[in-house]
């Protein structure tokens, strides 16, 4: 049953692909609970924003609204979803313990890190891939830029997946792994400019708004789709990017301190 | 160069608990050495600095020679562990969760599926590949972590408390598929707190007690020190009073059962033909109390082994 021990670059790589699939698995496994409700819930607010109110809102950023929202919807989904997924899936690993198995292996930080946060990644392109199904249904979905919107929407998935990451290394309860989402997220997103153009806000909130990470990526998403934007698109990519590399710097010290899961 | 040697390990918790208080320990290779202890001596915080889930204090630790401090990823890769509690992802499959192990050490996929038949079969857990493991009972369970911990194939298997909770006849299943392993060359350390079977499987034995190795010899020069041991006989014929063997200290437990204390500068073949000379025939014997635990007793009791 022997054979050559694997390289470091192969314990390296096949660790990756063994987390990403681990994770893949248990996206599909339990796919009522992360595909469905999103696809759900941005069916209601195309319903209900869209169809049923946004007729009587008009045109927004110069668009028809059902066309303004659909891009927003899109990146609610992702945003909740990369996040959701991280953080439910690491926390759980920590608190069933079976994190160990990946601790007890020689992987370094990072690729448990990468590993993760390609799974938030995969669950947010799924249901950002949903919702866009689902929108063609209400709206008329044109491209402008589709290279901005996939850098867009992916460098988004990676934000909110390495924030689920880092919340699940400090969350010590499941009441700690639903805070961020439901009082820090939630609000973020509602604000970040989905349902509306923030030059419909006096211009105190437009100031406020623009301290908002979440406006940046609906509006470089949204830019991709319409060619207009609130904000300045290449700020709003070196933005993304800065967090993105921040947060995992945060995440592999973190990792390599233990916090959460070494005593 | 040793499996696993320890050099001064400390372990201060954030709460103040010194864990480990400067243990010095060598596993040599091939070895089958069993690590024992009460609980909170230590054991297994040691296993955790081993395995890397414990962050030491001081000291050093190296597995086949390789730091934990300056080669992490290559002492990892040496070791395969059982731990104490159940830690695998409950909603997974056997086949699922050893698969993923080895993939964690670099293993394709493809290897991976070979060696999970072999092993899962070998622990009896093949069969079982895709119940989903939260309804696998204790013992298969016990074994699954068994299974999983050699998919790498490590050159060190470190056993915490491996057949807790685990029914006899499966208990001595292990026991043969550990040998058998060892027997291949694989170094076993086994934590346990079942003193037969560290007797039964070590050659090698430290017992380790309020973060300190309070012993550390061979197996059957530990049970040596033994300087009396006490004999249970069951007698055929009841017994009317307490029959006399001179030197002996003889004790009636019941009308058809005695104990007899012997020194090792005693037999047994004497008792039994004192005995026999007095028309009382023995049916059975057993050692009232394990020699291991005896001697465990003393030492974490803090009587020190009579040597």
């Amino acid at each position: 049953m022997s054979a050559g021990s694997p390289t470091l670059g192969q314990v390296r790589w096949v660790g990756f692909k063994t987390i990403l699939l681990r994770e893949y698995g248990r996206i599909i496994r339990i796919w009522g609970q992360t595909i469905v409700p999103s696809a759900v819930t941005s069916t209601l607010y195309f319903v209900i924003f869209g169809a049923l109110i946004g007729k009587r809102i008009g045109p927004m950023g110069g668009v028809d609204y059902m066309q303004f929202i659909a891009p927003g919807l899109i990146m609610m989904g992702v945003i909740t979803n990369s996040y959701s997924n991280v953080v439910s899936s690491f926390f759980g690993a920590k608190f069933s313990k079976h994190v160990e198995e990946m601790l007890v292996a020689p992987l370094p930080a990072w690729v448990i890190v990468l590993g993760y946060v390609g799974g938030g990644v995969i669950r947010g392109l799924l249901v950002g891939g949903a919702v866009t199904i689902i929108s063609l249904l209400f709206a008329e979905i044109v491209i402008h830029h589709a290279l901005i919107i996939i850098a867009a929407v992916v460098l988004t998935a990676v934000v909110f997946s390495l924030g689920g990451f880092l919340n699940a290394m400090y969350a010590k309860n499941f009441e700690q792994v639903n805070w961020i989402p439901s009082f820090v997220l939630t609000p973020l997103t509602y604000f970040g400019g989905v349902f509306f153009s923030i030059s419909l806000l006096p211009a105190w909130a437009q100031a406020l708004s623009h301290a908002n990470p979440v406006l940046y990526m609906v509006n470089a998403f949204r830019y991709g789709f319409l060619g207009t934007s609130d904000v300045d698109v290449v700020l709003a990519f070196a933005l993304m990017i800065g967090f993105a590399a921040a947060m995992f710097v945060i995440a592999i010290v973190l990792m390599n301190r233990g916090t959460g899961m070494r005593e | 160069m040793y499996a696993l040697s320890a050099r001064g390990l400390v372990k201060t918790y954030d709460n103040g608990v010194q864990a480990l208080k400067g243990v010095d320990l060598e596993v040599e290779q091939g070895d089958f050495f069993a690590l024992l202890g009460p609980n909170g001596a230590g054991k297994t915080t040691l296993i955790g600095i081993a395995t890397s889930l414990v962050n030491k204090t001081g000291g050093t630790l190296e597995v086949f020679g390789h730091d934990v401090d300056r080669e992490l990823d290559a002492a990892k890769a040496c070791i395969g562990v059982v731990p104490q509690e159940v830690n695998f992802n409950m909603w997974e499959t056997p086949l699922e969760i050893v698969v993923n192990q080895a993939g964690f050490y670099g293993i394709d996929r493809k290897l991976a599926r070979q060696r999970a038949e072999f092993y899962l079969g070998k622990l009896s857990l093949w069969d079982r590949r895709k119940t989903v493991s939260r309804a696998l009972s204790g013992g298969m369970k016990r074994r699954l972590m068994i299974a999983r911990a050699l998919m790498h194939e490590p050159r060190l298997l470190i056993l915490d408390e491996p057949t807790a909770g685990v029914d006899i006849e499966i208990r001595r299943s292990m026991w043969d598929f550990l040998r058998e392993i060892n027997a291949q060359g694989t170094t076993i350390i086994l934590t346990t707190h079942y003193l037969e079977e560290a007797e039964t499987l070590c050659r090698n034995i430290a017992i380790i007690n309020g973060g300190q190795i309070v012993e550390r010899d061979r197996m059957a020069s530990l049970l040596r020190r033994l300087k009396s041991e006490v004999f249970v006989l069951s007698l055929r014929d009841p017994l009317a009073a307490v029959p006399r063997i001179d030197d002996y200290l003889v004790t009636r437990i019941d009308d058809n059962t005695i104990e007899v204390e012997v020194s090792d500068e005693q037999s047994l073949n004497e008792i039994f033909a004192r005995l026999s000379g007095q028309g009382i025939v023995v049916q059975s014997m057993r050692s009232k109390v394990n020699r291991l635990e005896e001697i465990f007793m003393r030492l974490v009791d803090g009587r020190g082994a009579k040597r």
